[in-house]
């Protein structure tokens, strides 16, 4: 049987993780905070792609990773970059987010779009455009209230984007991973190579 | 309207959002790692599990109290059992039991003998002194203060078994 624990213990913990590493440990150096948490990220990633390959059995194309040996007669094969990100945004996000990836682009040259339109991690958060600055609310609609609120909400998506560049390491896919909050229809693309991929994660969320 | 009767570990756990405890157990597992390589000082890795897991308890604490209906307690026995029962079964899926309390009545040990944070942990040679479930301490102490209780957690590790003292 699976073990589980309440939403809230990984809530809390991611919350004050990221509270820890940018206000407490680099408190003017977002940069370090946010790679510090990438790391993180990149951990999980990397030991959840044993324990989901454990259960699924993937096989791998040799020429991705010369890590994984398993084979089965259930699971299709990763041919490509493709089916691995297909992989992500069907099965392993479900694991993880309890749903599937909303949406999934591709420029066929390496960049991969995910756009998740609810993203848990960020459902329960509220933006207060005035926390930070102190202003008043004439000035709600300038661009610094709203970017600092938007920067705040940016620093929690280093660790999802950890999670999957250290999976897909793991599968022998070396990319860079970055987030991006949105409101729709906007949309961002980013670029890939053959042997450097790109994957963006485009987050909507409704504020 | 008749008073809600409080209500037990099981049924809050059962009401809650779940999540695999998988992800939860990596996530600090990567946590306590990465403090390690920043930090290098295993003491002040323990200070800072500490002070996470105070500012964790002081905002879990409405979430307990909202969604468990516990009554206020009656002396600080009942407030460690109710720590044990519902607490922990409420947010780690697992019942703690109370232990060795002293003569007074002001401390004792609350043991988990299944903890979700260290499923497949092994600590290292090098990590002598690590109290890996420290958030734990924090998080009681946190919780404990926002209801006026100041306690000091102690913690006692155990790799095989998390332990907690207060």
């Amino acid at each position: 049987m699976v073990r589980e624990v309440s939403e809230s213990c990984l809530d809390s913990l991611l919350t004050e993780v990221v509270s820890c590493y940018c206000n407490r440990f680099y408190p003017n150096k977002h940069d370090l905070a946010a790679r510090r948490i990438e790391a993180i990220g990149y951990q999980v990633g990397h030991q959840l792609s044993e324990r989901v390959r454990a259960r699924t059995i993937i096989l791998l194309d040799d020429h991705l990773s010369s890590q994984c040996k398993r084979y089965t007669m259930e699971r299709p094969r990763f041919n490509d970059h493709l089916e691995a990100i297909k992989f992500i945004c069907k099965d392993f996000w479900l694991e993880l987010f309890k749903k599937h990836v909303d949406n999934l682009r591709t420029n066929h040259r390496g960049t991969f779009v995910l756009q998740d339109n609810k993203f848990c991690w960020l459902a329960r958060m509220s933006i207060d455009p005035l926390a930070d600055s102190g202003k008043s609310p004439e000035d709600i609609t300038s661009p610094t209230a709203g970017n600092k609120a938007t920067h705040a909400m940016k620093m929690h998506l280093y660790f999802p984007c950890g999670i999957l560049r250290g999976f897909l390491s793991n599968l022998g896919i070396l990319c860079a991973v970055s987030a991006d909050i949105l409101t729709l229809p906007t949309c961002a693309y980013f670029s890939l190579s053959h042997t450097y991929t790109e994957i963006t994660l485009c987050i909507y969320h409704p504020y | 309207m008749p008073p809600v009767a409080p209500r037990s570990g099981d049924s809050i756990f059962a009401n809650l959002e779940h999540m695999n405890a998988e992800l939860f157990t990596l996530t600090y597992g990567a946590i306590v790692r990465q403090l390690i390589t920043d930090l290098e000082e295993v003491d002040e890795v323990n200070k800072q599990l500490d002070q996470m897991g105070y500012n964790i308890g002081v905002r879990l604490i409405d979430e307990f109290l909202a969604k468990s209906n516990i009554s206020r307690c009656v002396d600080f026995k009942e407030t460690a059992e109710v720590i044990a029962k519902v607490g922990f079964k409420m947010f780690l899926g697992v019942t703690a039991s109370v232990i060795n309390w002293d003569a007074d009545g002001t401390s004792c040990s609350i043991v988990l003998e299944d903890n979700p944070l260290v499923d497949f942990v092994e600590l290292p040679d090098n990590c002598q002194g690590l109290h890996y479930c420290n958030i734990l301490s924090g998080v009681v102490r946190g919780a404990l203060e926002m209801m006026h209780l100041a306690a000091v957690a102690g913690h006692k590790i155990e790799i095989k078994r998390g332990f907690n003292e207060d």
